[in-house]
């Protein structure tokens, strides 16, 4: 399960406890961090993770267990050795008081000045002016911190943990409070020092960014460790649903490639109304989730394999045709997809795409009542030519045009219509 | 160094702004001096401790004479400027030690409120937050309701009175050796609301005493005596070269206990050190002075904002700028038609001041 190296790893947590007044927030976590290594703690709210990172600095003392930092029990180490080892950047970063930003990275040097040297000697100005430096920061030192942005706040407190000089650092939620372009900046510059060297154990919420960054996650939830390793193993559904107690759908990222975690609720319904979706990736995807969510019977395809929506499917345990990419569907595959088309109540056209056989627009044909969503211009859909462009423009006038917003809606209110000339 | 010569360059400003407003203030009485001679006047009172013996003398308590060791420090004068007789009686003997201890009284209260608000990172507070002068107010209104023969005896009992409030309300607030810092907040309210009910009880039986009684919880500088300047002044430096040493402890608990801890200071342990000195300067003022409001308030939150919240700079400067202030307004407060006490002129310019810069600007923010 963890990974073996030749090294001793930085941070070892054995069997750590801890209550808070009457609340067992840790029970028994055994972890450990290697030298170089990103490791991201992920879970619930009330999970543990806070909790956890403040072991590891040493706010809190276990009730059981130990942390050892660099192969030294941090219970018999002081505060300042502690400081040597470990930096913390908090997860509240605001201030008060208006200290220069470089004030603030100085105060990393607090472990290794002596109590009378009111001015900073050599090596520390170099250590700040080094940590502002990594961090992009020289320009803003003498801003007050309470005046820059969220973003330069938190790469303030990054430098000042870089100041600390600490083979190990604990983040709480590093990125919580930022926008999506200083998330990923902060998350790079750490990524950078673990690069370096540096051990990092960071509380993250976003699994997504966690899953992007980290080379190993952590899942807590009611204070136990649920699963630990590689981001892929750690972010599947089964151990994310009872974590988080909701259904999960996990698809690879279009652009990173890393796992992408979707929360989806998970409604009580009967699952009576069948609905169809023909077309396929991102659109088909919104509408699968959509329709799921709103408690239809839903199928979908065909889908060619790799295709977003038929991963989405797959999550959602939603019936799906799958066919093999490039090749088009095969005969099988079709009868099946008419088949669905012809019994569902309503047929969803999630911005189809006309390929050069031309099954979309017969399928369509086929359906009893079609829904049609359009996302992009018919030009940029259609490989098939002008014949295909006239069915479908005959198509669009039977249809019932949609968004994805108001898909549903439309769907109760169609099926609706139907059902009553049927109960005359 | 930059810091190094923003520090030395506030540090003789603030100096050369104390020596300027001790001057004046000693040329301002009943009898007109001329500015040049009160200054060479008061050039000549600086003395320089020079030596210092152990003897041993009595002291009467409770009119039992008892023998007491007894510090003896020699001083050393450096300037000896020529100046008439007279001038340099009224200079010397009347008007400088009032004005000393003035300086010595703001310096601590001030050096205390700069700590107290830092430590608490909260604008409202002051020295008197832990109780410290209520304890005092305590000791004083019973040595004199209950009067006991003791050389310094009423500033003995405020002073102990002072730390006992200040022990106990930490005592109070402290629990599995940790002392949030908002509990030790409330518990000073509640023992200042305590200690208050008792001091009225006590004015209430302190019969004839009571004009004394309650013109000393006034805060006061009249009748100062070199003696209480020797006492309180060497007190006043050794503990507030002790809370400079926490200058950079306390920038860092600025940012929260927490925080602070992550970079490596003993957070519990400062704290305790933070307040036990707080306490005994604040003690050592309002022991000699009485309940002087406003000065520990204000005038660290004004140099605040002048010099940034930096305490290795911050702190300094409000310990001079503390002295400065109190010198003023007890010039103030001695030179009107009727002598005041001086807690009734800082309060009265203070607070208008301080909602003055409460609507103007950032104060609110802190």
């Amino acid at each position: 399960m963890m990974k073996t190296t030749q090294t001793e790893p930085t941070i070892v947590v054995e069997d750590v406890s801890l209550s808070l007044g009457a609340v067992d927030v840790l029970d028994g976590v055994s972890l450990s961090a290697d030298r170089g290594e990103f490791l991201g703690l992920v879970g619930p709210n009330g999970a543990g993770k806070t909790t956890l990172l403040r072991t590891l600095n040493g706010v809190f003392e276990p009730d059981e267990g130990v942390v050892s930092l660099d192969g030294e029990r941090i219970d018999r180490l002081d505060s300042r050795a502690v400081a040597r080892r470990v930096a913390t950047v908090p997860q509240d970063t605001s201030v008060a008081f208006d200290f220069a930003v470089e004030d603030v990275v100085r105060m990393g040097r607090t472990p290794y000045r002596s109590r009378t040297d009111i001015v900073a000697d050599d090596t520390d100005r170099d250590a700040v002016e080094d940590a502002l430096a990594r961090t992009e920061m020289l320009d803003l030192r003498d801003r007050p911190i309470t005046e820059v942005s969220g973003g330069e706040r938190q790469r303030a407190y990054v430098a000042r943990a870089l100041a600390q000089d600490t083979p190990a650092l604990v983040l709480d939620e590093p990125t919580a409070s930022l926008d999506i372009n200083h998330q990923v900046r902060v998350l790079e510059l750490i990524a950078e020092l673990v690069a370096s060297g540096t051990t990092a154990v960071a509380a993250i919420h976003d699994l997504d960014l966690a899953a992007r960054y980290c080379d190993r996650l952590a899942l807590l939830a009611d204070g136990r460790l649920q699963a630990v390793g590689d981001p892929e193993t750690v972010l599947t559904d089964d151990h994310l649903q009872p974590a988080f107690d909701t259904r999960t759908a996990v698809t690879p990222d279009a652009v990173t490639g890393a796992p992408n975690v979707t929360a989806i609720t998970d409604p009580a319904r009967d699952r009576d109304t069948h609905v169809h979706v023909l077309g396929s990736g991102a659109t088909a995807a919104r509408v699968l989730t959509k329709l799921w969510q709103a408690g239809f019977d839903v199928t979908v395809g065909p889908l060619a394999s790799g295709d977003t929506a038929l991963s989405v499917a797959r999550e959602l345990d939603v019936e799906a045709i799958e066919t093999p990419p490039l090749s088009g569907p095969d005969e099988g595959a079709l009868t099946d997809a008419h088949e669905h088309c012809r019994e569902a109540r309503a047929t969803v056209l999630a911005d189809p795409v006309l390929g050069p056989d031309e099954h979309v627009l017969d399928l369509a044909e086929a359906s009893e009542r079609s829904i049609l969503i359009e996302r992009r211009p018919l030009a940029e859909r259609n490989r098939a030519g002008d014949e295909a462009r006239r069915r479908y423009r005959n198509l669009e006038s039977d249809a019932i045009g949609a968004s994805v917003h108001g898909l549903v809606p439309a769907i109760v209110e169609a099926t609706a219509a139907q059902a009553v000339p049927a109960d005359d | 160094m930059r810091f190094g010569t923003r520090l030395l360059s506030w540090m003789i400003g603030l100096l050369a702004a104390l020596f300027a407003v001790v001057v004046v203030s000693a040329a301002i009485g009943p009898v007109a001096l001329d500015l040049p001679t009160v200054a060479k006047a008061t050039l000549n009172a600086i003395g320089v401790p020079a030596g210092l013996g152990v003897g041993l003398g009595e002291s009467a308590i409770l009119g039992v004479t008892i023998p007491s060791p007894t510090v003896d420090v020699s001083y050393a004068y450096p300037f000896a400027f020529d100046v008439p007789g007279t001038a340099e009686t009224i200079v010397r003997q009347v008007r400088l030690p009032r004005i000393a201890l003035g300086a010595v009284v703001g310096f601590a209260l001030a050096s205390a409120g700069a700590v107290m608000q830092g430590f608490f990172r909260n604008p409202m507070a002051d020295p008197s937050i832990i109780g410290v002068s209520s304890g005092a107010a305590l000791g004083a209104v019973a040595t004199i309701a209950f009067p006991v023969a003791m050389p310094l005896g009423l500033q003995t009992a405020a002073f102990v009175g002072a730390l006992v409030a200040a022990f106990v309300v930490y005592t109070i607030a402290t629990e599995n050796g940790r002392t949030p810092v908002a509990t030790l907040l409330l518990a000073g309210v509640a023992v200042q609301t305590f200690l208050g009910a008792v001091i009225s009880y006590t004015l209430l039986q302190s019969g004839e005493s009571l004009d004394r009684a309650v013109f000393w919880l006034m805060g006061h500088l009249n009748n100062s005596t070199w003696a209480e300047v020797e006492v309180t002044l060497p007190l006043a430096l050794v503990t507030f070269l002790g809370l400079l040493t926490y200058s950079q402890d306390l920038n860092v608990l600025m940012l929260g206990e927490e925080d602070a801890q992550t970079v490596g200071i003993p957070v519990e342990r400062t704290k305790r050190i933070l307040l036990a000195l707080s306490s005994i300067v604040t003690a050592a003022a309002v022991a000699v002075a009485g309940v002087i409001g406003f000065v520990g308030l204000i005038v660290p939150h004004v140099m605040r904002l002048l010099v940034g919240p930096d305490h290795r700079i911050l702190l300094p400067t409000s310990a001079l700028a503390g002295a400065t202030f109190l010198v003023a307004t007890d010039t103030v407060a001695r030179s009107g038609p009727a002598e005041l006490p001086v807690g009734i002129v800082t309060a009265a310019l203070g607070a208008p001041f301080f909602l003055y810069l409460l609507r103007r600007r950032e104060v609110h923010e802190l």
